[in-house]
């Protein structure tokens, strides 16, 4: 593999939408990027955003941030990829972004090969694999369910570099992928042109999160990597930042359980003989990962389901006794609330409060709920059927708690302070996590359906 | 007394997945971490009454040399973004461990 020349993958920020200083991205182009490549996406959010089909990042920022993208990646000819498409992934943020890409390519008069390739599951085709035994848990959670299935709104799966080396091999120069395992666009080029996986795989993953790995970190600046047959170094390429072998090795471990098996499509990076070594003052050489290919191909799916509709009220108090009898209060609400609403009474409505400076930040997890601080804020939340139900909920226990009488109370004009008029806020649709499992033997190259146009084409 | 903040460079929580909680400690000095290693500081029981949790509920934890990192990984006790979750990210679930007390022979 001594033919192989250094390879180089520019990052020009974490998560598409999020900027780059333009002098970075500048400095970046100057070391002559083989690919840009960006991950545009992630279930941090929560499962809103893949259950309503929304992007979690701003469609200006996000333009901005392609229209420089492309315009370099064009000009070099160089491929371009962007993975996770509008943050989730699915066939509306898929859209959604394409629909950002034939704008500036109208606007910059781009042309060239435009591939979008979809990573949305049908739901006839899991449930056929649920009754296989073909889903299983990712411990600690649950076992995947039909009626989970059968009433999400979006289920993707994460795509490895497979679709993205196919797109690449059908002349792709610019590509679009729904939901992708985040290292794959940074990975699938230099894997297609023969470097070894588990190198390209682990320097994507550092790739992805661009500056964070960094010394000061951040997630809106550019970081590239260089990749050679036996190892790659990662740098930033804003001056004020480092790589050192401490930013770099942390970012292993980022949202990880286990840093020394890291689990992909198609196999796993392992990392037990990765060595990280400082190259001069910025840059750092990581060499040893190897992939473990797996015996059968696993993909992971996430879907989400819509479950009700949200109501929120945003208090706070700061008499101290009714801080030290909230509990006693807040049950009394719940209690009043209950009585009036038979909507309560059989678990179709849920009423929540939150009661920061105590322990809305850490809930169950909380070993200082006993020192509430001297005021507190609390949010009342009702999750329902219907918004109208919510609201009624909502509304309905913030009047009782601003009122409400308690034992010695003394200030008997209003238990709470509101910041706003209206003091309740619609919060809409709630979804929650349906599915985030495994797939097991499905074949890559039917479950990511590559679309291949042109930039140029009327959109 | 001293503390883990005192000898940790970073103490942090973040979603592992949507059903767990993975904390990093870095250690600033590589004898601090192989210390804490060799004496199991960081320990499925010290998390649990850490935390108010039940052992079982804490999945592993993994010592990361390259880092001279510790990680703990619990499960959540709600899914992110489930009702009733209070940090969808797990960004802000770290604060516990930061007042975590050294053995007074800690060096």
């Amino acid at each position: 593999m001594a033919d192989l020349p250094p390879f180089r993958v520019l990052s020009p920020t974490a998560i598409l939408g999020y900027g780059f200083p333009s002098a970075s991205f500048e400095a970046g182009l100057a070391m002559k990027p083989d690919v840009i490549a960006v991950d545009a996406g992630s279930t941090d959010p929560g499962p809103f955003y893949l259950g309503a089909g929304l992007s979690f990042t701003d469609r200006s920022a996000v333009k901005r941030d392609l229209r420089h993208i492309l315009t370099a990646g064009r000009a070099r000819d160089i491929p371009v990829l962007i993975g996770s498409a509008g943050g989730a992934g699915a066939r509306p943020h898929l859209d959604w972004c394409t629909q950002i890409i034939r704008e500036i390519a109208a606007e910059e008069k781009l042309t060239g090969a435009l591939a979008v390739i979809g990573a949305d599951m049908d739901k006839a085709l899991l449930s056929q694999a649920l009754a296989a035994g073909q889903i299983t848990a990712l411990p600690p959670g649950p076992e995947a369910q039909a009626d989970l299935i059968d009433s999400s709104s979006h289920i993707v799966a994460q795509m490895g570099e497979a679709p993205l080396i196919a797109a690449l091999d059908a002349g792709a120069r610019v590509i679009v992928a729904g939901r992708c395992y985040d290292p794959s666009v940074f990975a699938a080029e230099p894997i297609r042109r023969g470097y070894p996986p588990g190198l390209a795989l682990h320097m994507g993953k550092i790739l992805e999160c661009a500056a964070i790995a960094a010394q000061p970190g951040s997630g809106s600046d550019c970081m590239i990597g260089t990749l050679d047959a036996e190892g790659f170094t990662v740098e930033p390429t804003a001056p004020e930042r480092a790589c050192t072998v401490a930013s770099v090795a942390a970012h292993t471990l980022y949202e990880k359980s286990d840093p020394f098996h890291l689990p992909g499509p198609g196999g796993a990076l392992d990392l037990t003989a990765t060595q990280f070594e400082q190259r001069g003052a910025r840059k750092v050489r990581v060499t040893g990962t190897t992939f473990i290919p797996a015996q059968e191909h696993i993909v992971k799916l996430e879907g989400a389901r819509r479950t009700g509709f949200r109501t929120v009220s945003i208090a706070g108090a700061r008499s101290p006794d009714f801080i030290a009898g909230l509990d006693d209060i807040l049950q009394g609400v719940r209690d009043r609330v209950a009585d009036n609403f038979a909507d309560m009474q059989d678990g179709a409505a849920q009423l929540l409060f939150k009661v920061y400076g105590r322990d809305a930040v850490m809930g169950a997890l909380e070993p200082l709920r006993h020192q509430p601080a001297h005021e507190v804020g609390i949010v009342i939340e009702a999750v329902a059927p219907s918004q109208d139900q919510a609201d009624t909920i909502c509304g309905f226990a913030r009047a009782t708690l601003l009122h409400f009488g308690y034992p010695g109370r003394v200030s008997t004009a209003g238990n709470l302070a509101f910041p706003y008029s209206p003091s309740d806020f619609k919060a809409g649709a709630v979804y929650e996590f349906s599915l985030y499992h495994l797939l097991h033997g499905a074949d890559p190259a039917t479950l990511f359906p590559l679309e291949m146009s042109r930039l140029e084409a009327p959109a | 007394m001293r503390q883990l903040s005192d000898i940790a460079s970073v103490i942090r929580s973040k979603n592992a997945g949507p059903y767990a909680l993975t904390f990093d400690i870095l250690f600033k000095t590589q004898a601090d971490f192989e210390r804490a290693v060799g004496r199991a500081l960081i320990n499925p029981d010290l998390i649990a009454r850490l935390y108010g949790l039940s052992p079982q509920d804490v999945l592993s934890i993994i010592a990361f040399p390259p880092a001279h990192a510790i990680k703990a990984t619990i499960r959540r006790p709600l899914p992110s973004g489930a009702v009733g979750d209070t940090d969808i990210y797990g960004a802000q679930q770290h604060a516990p461990l930061l007042s975590l007390p050294l053995d007074p022979d800690w060096p």
